[in-house]
């Protein structure tokens, strides 16, 4: 991500996120949302990640996971408030522009920005990065929602399993400790076992929290 | 609740991270314990929603074509595959794997 320049390696990271905003789209019809929900998703949530956990939860527990889904949502957008507390001094912005750098505060804007070493291109990275990737990410949801319409049943195609492959992907970089893949174990094990006597939603909140809480617990044993 | 109502209030939820973070002091990221909690967060959700995605069928426990797929996509990972490239092998996979069996 150092190499070449900002506003190239701004679009190259657009794009490449773009395309797999085509299969958030394709995703998010399939799970029963219409194009304009998919959309106001891409263009208000603006987090793929969230985005991601929104339409899963959704696509298993229809309208009654609703506040799952939202809850699972939030606390997935936790990084991006920790990217801004470290964006801010470097932006240095106020009203109108502070709000707007707030919504391209993502994974992608953060780490252009952070792979750089002067303070102009600093704030290069995050402006291009972030304005790129929300233009690529918005095109491809609706293109990814008009194909994803086109398909009668999801399964046939194995879109219930491309949304386990996509939040897997999401989570891999962060699975090379010992610690995170424990963490990880417990969650994914929990919550499983969870549903099979509480409601869909709840499990996998439920279930992250004791992974949370056990991660904690593995951190300060280790010292 | 409508799916319209849960959009708009999971953006703003979404949003309101984004935003407060611009308003904390610096000095917030020097508690370990509070980046420890957010990356565990972050790790703990995304892999119990792919255990529910995965294994969970009306509330019973299933393997089929979704287990097939997510151990083709471990190894795709394994081998970098970028992210769009793991998304459609998989699915590819669970369709062949429902299409055969």
């Amino acid at each position: 991500m150092g190499k070449g320049s900002v506003t190239s390696v701004s679009v190259s990271v657009g794009l490449a996120t773009g395309l797999y905003g085509i299969s958030f789209g394709a995703l998010s019809v399939t799970a029963g949302l219409d194009i304009l929900q998919t959309m106001a998703l891409s263009l208000l949530m603006f987090s793929g990640g969230s985005q991601f956990a929104f339409v899963a939860t959704f696509a298993v527990g229809g309208v009654g996971a609703l506040p799952a889904a939202i809850t699972s949502a939030w606390l997935l957008g936790i990084r991006n408030g920790f990217y801004a507390i470290t964006l801010a001094p470097k932006l240095g912005v106020l009203g109108v522009t502070r709000a707007l750098a707030a919504q391209l505060t993502i994974d992608e804007s953060a780490a252009v920005s952070s792979s750089r070493d002067i303070a102009d291109e600093q704030k290069k990275g995050f402006w291009f990065t972030g304005l790129a990737v929300f233009l690529f990410w918005n095109l491809a949801t609706l293109l990814g929602g008009i194909l994803g319409n086109l398909i009668s049943d999801p399964a046939d195609f194995g879109l219930d399993a491309a949304a386990a492959a996509a939040l897997f992907a999401l989570v891999w970089p962060r699975l090379q400790t010992l610690v995170g893949v424990t963490v990880g174990a417990v969650a994914m094990v929990s919550s499983v076992l969870l549903s099979l006597v509480l409601p869909t939603g709840i499990p996998v909140l439920v279930g992250a929290t004791l992974a949370v809480l056990a991660g904690l617990l593995l951190d300060r044993r280790k010292k | 609740m409508t799916p319209w109502l849960a959009v708009i209030l999971g953006s703003l939820a979404v949003y309101s991270w984004k935003y407060f973070g611009y308003l904390l002091p610096h000095s917030i990221l020097d508690s370990k314990l509070l980046s420890k909690t957010a990356g565990f967060i972050t790790i703990s959700l995304l892999s119990a929603l792919v255990g529910v995605q995965t294994f969970v069928n009306n509330q019973t426990i299933v393997f089929d074509g979704r287990l097939v797929a997510l151990i083709a996509a471990a190894v795709l990972l394994r081998l970098k595959v970028p992210f769009i490239g793991v998304v459609v092998l998989a699915a590819t996979i669970a369709a062949l794997f429902r299409l055969a069996f």
